[in-house]
């Protein structure tokens, strides 16, 4: 999938991004997220069904690319559990915005109350303590907006993603001493634990945070996750053959499909995202993302051009500081 | 794989007849249940306003993808299942007091369950398949009969009576032999893990609450708990690992 332009407000060198554009944008984000997998990701599914020689996981796999498309077609939610719905946000560091970013988080909270109605989503987040449930996937802290921003581009890019979240993440403090083969290890301990009976919703895409603070490990875990595209490595050499080396850990158990053993491989990709840590300390976070992988990426331009894109642009050089 | 296609209400001969492993695609109608509607009925005593044992005694570990349009008319997009080891505590009874003949929910339930509940009751545990084929299931939904305690649970978790046609395909993960289809994976998978885990050294600190590594403790143990069976073990998620 090329990036697609859907619309273009025809007017040439108008330079602020105007709120109703982007409340279209995050609404097709948020649609692209719910009903249509990812071009990497459907051809990564399509590949594990060819790998499957077992009957009862290639039963599965058929059953996951079938379900591929029939939620295209009929604009159903790949996931009746549409998890929490959230936005990775990529503001160029030239874009202008008319209203401020808080134009924008209202046009975010807008579109998410509209896709939840009209593709019937799961209102799915609830008050923690009472469990009251507001039907329209807004609340506190909901949904969240993450930020980053991006020298020398004038575009906003809305990264959607609905993901679950009981089964599959995992966090160690790990200490100096624990080195390599404690990350080996704590990515092991998240397949044994959660891998078994599928109840991450195998074939999964690996993210795993190694360094940082506590809650940083955690983060890029989830980003490296949900906002790399299958196949994507590591810049550094070093990070990227230790993708390699957990991908192949990662598929070595012969589980399949729901945890079933076969040959179709358990993790679509392994993605390690690394930050410079604790002399003492090596935090490590651990994230499966389900078959259901579900992001939707859309951005929008200052001429008033709103495209989808296939892949989000999150990881930068810059993001990461690369070169320090 | 064998394939059946029941009617629903089950009967007691079409389920003890399926084994694990088996595909099954249901028509007739089906009602929807979480932790919500487990404690509103077991808990607090509120009786379904339904006969369910008579006219769909199957019952889905789901919240719908769902919207409420027309006043009283209901649409689902899409439909599965959710983690069912969480309801250990409250499926025993409710199988037992409303005659549940499936239970169609996510990655199986304790062995000890089908093993000890569901091969008296007559009960088998279809899972959804690939954890996440909603827009299929989705389409096999025909019509919203009628949402129940929507203003005390919420729409999602309220208890949903829905018809359905060629709803499926589940596989069977429980029969009322006591066999598990998630078990015997485990016991082809665990030796595996067993193989590399002794190679590996242990993490300096341990999780909180880590007693142990042990690949007979799943996430699911300790939910086995079956609060009427003398004898049983309170569930409880401590000292798992």
């Amino acid at each position: 999938m090329q990036p697609v332009k859907l619309r273009s407000h025809g007017k040439a060198g108008r330079s602020t991004i105007k709120e109703s554009w982007m409340e279209e944008a995050a609404y097709e984000a948020h649609r692209l997220a719910a009903t249509t997998h990812p071009p990497d990701v459907r051809a990564a599914l399509n590949k594990a069904l060819e790998r499957e020689s077992k009957e009862l996981p290639r039963f599965v796999m058929k059953a996951i690319v079938e379900n591929s498309m029939v939620a295209e077609e009929d604009q159903r939610p790949i996931c009746a559990d549409v998890g929490v719905l959230r936005f990775f946000v990529v503001a160029g560091n030239e874009a202008s915005m008319e209203g401020g970013f808080v134009a924008l988080e209202r046009a975010v909270r807008r579109a998410t109350v509209r896709v939840t109605r009209d593709l019937a989503l799961r209102s799915n987040r609830v008050h923690p303590v009472n469990r009251r449930n507001p039907g329209n996937n807004l609340g506190v802290f909901s949904p969240n907006i993450d930020y980053r921003f991006e020298p020398d581009a004038d575009w906003i890019e809305l990264i959607a993603v609905h993901k679950g979240g009981a089964f599959g993440s995992d966090f160690r403090m790990m200490v100096d001493g624990d080195g390599l083969n404690g990350v080996r290890k704590g990515l092991v301990d998240a397949i044994a634990e959660f891998g078994r009976r599928g109840l991450t919703c195998p074939p999964v895409i690996i993210g795993v945070g190694v360094g940082g603070t506590k809650d940083q490990a955690f983060s890029i875990a989830k980003q490296a996750a949900v906002l790399r595209p299958i196949g994507d490595r590591h810049p550094e050499p070093e990070i990227a053959a230790l993708e390699d080396e957990l991908f192949d850990l990662a598929n070595s158990f012969g589980l399949g499909a729901m945890g079933y053993p076969g040959t179709g491989g358990y993790a679509l990709d392994v993605h390690v995202e690394i930050a410079y840590t604790h002399s003492a300390l090596t935090p490590l976070g651990v994230h499966q993302l389900c078959q259901a992988a579900r992001r939707g990426v859309v951005r929008v331009h200052p001429d008033g051009s709103i495209e989808t894109r296939p892949a989000p642009s999150w990881f930068s050089e810059f993001f990461r500081r690369a070169g320090i | 794989m064998r394939t059946f296609r029941l009617k629903t209400p089950l009967t007691e001969d079409a389920v003890r007849e399926l084994r694990v492993g088996d595909v099954v695609y249901l028509d007739g109608k089906i009602h929807t249940g979480r932790a919500l509607v487990y404690q509103h009925v077991l808990e607090k005593g509120n009786e379904p306003p339904i006969d369910l044992a008579a006219t769909c005694n199957v019952q889905m570990h789901g919240a719908p993808a769902g919207a409420e349009g027309e006043l009283g008319r209901y649409r689902i997009s899409s439909i599965q299942a959710t983690a069912s080891f969480r309801y250990a505590r409250w499926v025993p009874e409710y199988v037992r007091r409303y005659a549940i003949r499936a239970v169609i929910g996510k990655g199986g339930m304790d062995g000890a369950i089908y093993r000890d509940v569901f091969s008296r009751t007559g009960t088998v545990f279809l899972t959804t398949v690939g954890y996440g084929i909603a827009a299929i299931y989705g389409r096999g939904v025909r019509n919203v009969e009628a949402v129940y305690w929507k203003e005390e649970l919420g729409l999602p978790e309220a208890m949903w009576v829905i018809e359905v046609g060629n709803f499926g395909p589940f596989i069977v993960d429980g029969d009322c032999t006591g066999a598990s289809l998630a078990d015997q994976a485990n016991e082809v998978i665990n030796p595996r893990f067993a193989e590399v885990y002794a190679r590996m050294p242990q993490h300096v600190l341990k999780r909180m609450g880590e007693i142990a590594q042990s690949l007979e403790d799943e996430v699911i143990a300790g939910n086995a708990g079956c609060p009427d069976d003398a004898g049983a073990a309170p569930p409880s998620r401590g000292g798992r690992r």
